[in-house]
């Protein structure tokens, strides 16, 4: 990561910088944010739901849930790229009646989002159901004898006492929505200016031999990791503490 | 006023209660006695709607509450391992069921406030529950689910995590509060001593029946069966029958109706004394004395002495029995 910054830097400051607030780099910066903005926050809430339904619900299928979250680890990202063309592309199951309705989910944000989405699925829910395991059912169980409805159980009760857990998942989440090619690579056809994420970018300014431009986008993702990975230091020694 | 009735309940091939009715009096302090796996806190908690029995109905107050969820039949459950909200302070926890009914601030400060103070916890108040011992998390527990008056108090084992002597004391502290309190209250215990000492009815289980229903005392001294009086003293036998080890005399002569038997060894109790001893027939025979009764007999091991058996009560015996008789 030293010989990046080094390679980002070899040639002065304004090259890089000059780079990155470029309208086409200040845009892949942006869009990078947007995806993570959307994706994060809608696995978290189906992650914590999903744990949930696991630790709490006995239901025939659960063990094919169970399977079924951890699928995005199993398949590369590139296929999971593929398969969503191949579900909205043009020529795709929605793809035409998508066209129709003049909404663009490939070669546009949706599509990425879904990409993005698809690939960091399993981190909430991984992180959150050993916590509920745990937990264990005695205070839920406690919060109903004293009147508590399901929903005020688990505002007051079950999400206070996993707050670290679902923290570190989501942290885990971000990290792999900020650095996601793959997928997104497949989805996005990687227009410059339009759907160019900070990790796309890096590719683009490599093929085009910008090498400063990589670097400098490069060094940007680092940044953003090391401020995640610092979360999640944090998160992990309240974890550790509670 | 707990009625159950006719509780039946599995879990895949394992039958927990079968047909089971009890009736809980109103005011009452009832023991659920029984061994593990005898249904005994799957009784309490299809009381409390946290299962839901297979069949049967369950009523408290007079009111049918077999389909109604644990948030509206009007209880209170104590848990054996506490069951604290950790993230919450102690005041926090006991506000917790006003809180979720909306009762106004000052009310439920008030509230806390003598709750508190009723279970000896008037200066933790802003304590967590992880700073709290195990005999004052429990009481927590119980100023928490006495917080919303409810009709009837569940406690599930509640004094099982404790050690010996915290126990004792929470016992006999729960006897005096239920005596100022009053609210049919019904616990779970696989302790003899504990559900003789604090409660005024018995009901004891095994295998997913009801052995027995009685007070402390008929159940001890008028057992219904070998197992309920295996269950809730010691025994020995002799001849095959079962026999309290109290319920001896040793004589150093021969007496009547009394049998030859060799001292073993001689353990002392404390207050008692345990002489085991074996009988002609080389089969052992407990005998428990006090400890002024053993010294004035001075025995010593490998002496012969002679036990006979006081009218002691045996299975079926009383007034059941001899109506067992009667019926043949």
């Amino acid at each position: 990561m030293g010989l990046v910054l080094y390679r980002t830097f070899e040639h002065g400051l304004a090259a890089p910088i000059n780079s990155l607030t470029s309208a086409d780099g200040a845009h892949a910066f942006w869009l990078t944010l947007e995806i993570t903005a959307i994706a994060v926050p809608l696995n978290t809430i189906f992650g914590v739901a999903t744990a949930l339904l696991l630790t709490r619900r006995n239901f025939p299928g659960r063990t094919f849930l169970n399977g079924l979250v951890d699928l995005p680890f199993a398949v590369s990202p590139v296929v999971v790229g593929l398969a969503l063309l191949l579900v909205y592309g043009r020529t795709g199951w929605f793809g035409g009646w998508l066209a129709d309705n003049g909404i663009r989910v490939i070669f546009s944000t949706p599509g990425m989002v879904l990409a993005t989405i698809f690939v960091s699925l399993p981190f909430v829910v991984r992180e959150t159901v050993p916590v509920l395991q745990e937990l264990g059912t005695d205070q839920e169980e406690a919060a109903a004898t004293l009147g508590a409805s399901s929903w005020q159980t688990f505002w007051r009760v079950t999400l206070p006492a996993i707050r670290w857990g679902v923290g570190y998942g989501v942290v885990l989440t971000t990290a792999r929505a900020l650095g996601e090619f793959g997928a997104v690579s497949v989805v996005s056809g990687r227009l410059v200016g339009q759907t160019e994420t900070l990790t796309l970018r890096v590719q683009n300014e490599f093929e085009r031999f910008d090498l400063t431009g990589a670097y400098a986008a490069s060094a940007l993702l680092a940044v953003m990791a090391i401020a995640v990975l610092l979360v999640m230091t944090a998160l992990e020694r309240r974890r550790r503490a509670t | 006023m707990i009625s159950a009735k006719a509780i039946e309940k599995s879990y895949g091939d394992f039958k927990a209660l079968h047909d089971v009715s009890v009736d809980v009096p109103r005011g009452s302090l009832t023991a659920l006695l029984g061994p593990s796996g005898s249904g005994k806190s799957t009784l309490l908690r299809v009381i409390a709607g946290l299962e839901v029995p297979d069949a049967g109905t369950v009523l408290i107050e007079g009111r049918d509450v077999t389909s109604v969820p644990p948030q509206r039949r009007g209880i209170g459950f104590v848990f054996q391992h506490y069951a604290a909200f950790k993230h919450m302070t102690v005041a926090q926890n006991v506000a917790f069921g006003l809180q979720v009914r909306k009762r106004p601030k000052d009310e439920i400060r008030t509230k806390v406030d003598e709750l508190l103070k009723l279970v000896h916890l008037g200066g933790w108040a802003d304590s967590y529950p992880g700073n709290l011992s195990g005999g004052q998390r429990q009481r927590m527990a119980l100023a928490r689910a006495l917080a919303v008056e409810p009709s009837v108090l569940l406690l599930d084992e509640p004094f099982g995590a404790l050690d010996a002597r915290v126990r004792e004391e929470l016992r006999s502290w729960l006897r005096r509060l239920h005596d100022e309190l009053h609210v049919t209250t019904v616990f779970v215990t696989h302790d003899q001593r504990e559900a003789m000492e604090v409660s005024d009815q018995v009901v004891v289980l095994n295998e997913g029946r009801v052995e027995q229903v009685g007070p402390p005392l008929e159940v001890y001294d008028k057992p219904a069966n070998d197992f309920v009086m295996g269950f809730v003293g010691p025994v020995t036998k002799l001849d095959g029958e079962t026999v309290r080890p109290h319920d001896f005399d040793l004589f150093h002569d021969p007496t009547d109706g009394a049998v030859e038997a060799q001292v073993e060894r001689i353990v002392p109790l404390g207050f008692e004394v345990r002489v085991e001893l074996v009988l002609g027939d080389s089969s052992p025979l407990t005998v428990q004395l006090t400890r002024m009764e053993s010294e004035l007999l001075e025995l010593q091991p490998g002496e012969i002495v002679y036990a006979r058996p006081r009218s002691a009560p045996s299975p079926g015996a009383g007034l059941l029995g001899e109506a067992q008789n009667l019926l043949g």
